[in-house]
């Protein structure tokens, strides 16, 4: 069981047999009176989105979540498919669930993909990925705009911003928590 | 982390509380921070240290030096409540704490004016953010709960709501134009505070608010010891059983309490003070280093 204190940004817990990520948290108290947990929750499952108040009283239950170890193989459509490494069982996660996710995602890529009540419901990316730049424009020299980066395309089609220095066929490293350039990848 | 730019600001600010308070004739005391015993208040958890705890206001001893004949007196200390932590809260933090023999809560309010003003004109290169002149918003408590949630404070402290609607319904609103007071509290929410003449039910509390800020909270003092003592049972009987904190009466406070006539007190928060002459919105903007700043 957890308390309302344990509540915090990042944290799984069980509603109504669902479970709901919290996604901003506000810990609030007005003089001399309780403690006020303000939570803004997504469920994992649905996408839907909900706002509630609990005080110091309230108690919460974890989510049977479990992480198996997956490796991505191909998608269909907007079905994106993945086989566990240990008993090579195959299960499918959909492209809405997926969501930002998608742009680090490659074949045969190894992950935590997260289960509640025996369905995929989330997967967990290797912190840092190497892809490969597959659009890159030129530097211009004398470009003015102050920023001293440039957009590229990788060939997952994600685009960001890298050091002018990087170019088409660089493999460079990207962090999936931020989904911002680290370096580039010498082979 | 403050740069070199914000920590002379936050220097200049605590040497122009300083200097206001002793213009004004008050002396500034310190009082232990590790007290063996604290105050009863149902919604405070103290942080303990070895066989004490960090205070969470120096509140009782700065009401024993008035007993001692102390008239105006103040103190700049560090204050400790467990587990509070967010945007406006930290577990520590600094308090401003300013007393006066035979004044009421009135009085209180015309010092809060009369300081912000001279903090301002001090911080020169910072700015407010609402206009300080004179006289700030007042509002009653009943006033706020009929006009933004048309209930009656006793009717939302019957449902469990009266801290909900304040929080989310009442603050957001007050101290936009400028700074307002929200005033006569329900006597059940002021433990140490003296009811008001009239009006048995409701107490002599008030709390500071700028742009929906919580600043502060001051009252009248209940000087009557052995109200003072009942009213220290009540919050106890209200208290978990499981607090682990030690369910005994500060004899010596009380005893002191008998001796003072008329007085009132203030708390005020002194990093969100100084948060909000920075244009901040969050308390880890305005410390030296913020919690997330600390190694583990």
């Amino acid at each position: 069981m957890l308390s309302a204190s344990d509540l915090r940004k990042g944290l799984k817990i069980l509603i109504d047999g669902a479970p709901y990520i919290i996604t901003h948290f506000e810990f609030s108290k007005p003089g001399k009176g309780q403690s006020l947990y303000r939570c803004k929750m997504r469920n994992m499952i649905t996408g839907n989105q909900f706002s509630q108040t609990y005080r110091s009283n309230e108690k919460f239950e974890k989510p049977a979540l479990e992480e198996r170890k997956m490796q991505y193989l191909y998608n269909q459509g907007d079905e994106y498919h993945f086989m566990d490494t240990e008993n090579y069982e195959q299960t499918f996660i959909t492209k809405e669930q997926l969501g930002d996710n998608i742009s680090f995602l490659q074949d045969n890529m190894e992950l935590d993909v997260l289960f509640f009540d025996e369905k995929p419901i989330d997967v967990t990316l290797p912190i840092f990925v190497n892809l490969v730049v597959t659009v890159a424009d030129p530097w211009a020299k004398g470009d003015t705009s102050g920023n001293d980066t440039k957009p590229v395309t990788v060939e997952t089609g994600y685009v960001l911003q890298v050091p002018p220095f990087v170019v088409e066929g660089d493999k460079i490293q990207i962090d999936t928590r931020t989904g911002a350039y680290v370096t580039r990848v010498k082979e | 982390m403050l740069d070199k730019k914000r920590l002379h600001k936050r220097a200049a600010f605590f040497q122009a509380i300083r200097f206001f308070f002793q213009s004004q004739g008050f002396l500034e005391v310190d009082t232990p921070i590790r007290q063996p015993l604290l105050i009863p208040e149902q919604n405070i958890v103290p942080v303990p240290s070895g066989t004490h705890f960090l205070q969470s206001s120096p509140e009782l001893y700065m009401k024993r030096l008035l007993a001692a004949g102390c008239e105006k007196i103040f103190q700049v200390c560090r204050c400790f409540r467990y587990g509070e932590r967010g945007r406006l809260h930290h577990e520590e933090f600094v308090m401003l704490e300013w007393y006066r023999l035979d004044a009421d809560y009135t009085d209180l309010m015309l010092d809060c004016e009369g300081l912000f003003c001279f903090l301002q004109s001090e911080m020169a290169d910072c700015t407010f953010p609402v206009p300080l002149h004179e006289p700030w918003e007042r509002m009653t408590v009943a006033q706020a709960f009929q006009k933004y949630c048309s209930v009656s404070p006793a009717r939302a402290i019957q449902q469990n709501r009266f801290d909900l609607l304040l929080v989310e319904e009442i603050e957001p609103h007050l101290g936009k134009e400028k700074p307002a007071f929200l005033y006569d509290y329900p006597l059940e929410l002021a433990s140490l505070a003296r009811p008001k003449p009239g009006q048995p039910k409701l107490a002599e509390r008030f709390e500071l608010y700028v742009s929906g800020v919580e600043l502060a909270n001051g009252f009248s003092e209940l000087t009557d010891p052995v109200l003072q003592r009942s009213r220290f049972e009540e919050e106890y009987a209200k208290m978990d059983a499981g607090s682990g904190r030690p369910e005994k009466m500060p004899e010596l406070f009380l005893q002191d309490l008998g001796r003072i006539d008329q007085a009132a007190g203030i708390a005020m928060g002194m990093d969100r003070l100084f948060m909000l002459f920075l244009d901040c919105d969050s308390l880890g903007d305005a410390v030296t280093f913020s919690p997330e700043e600390l190694d583990m």
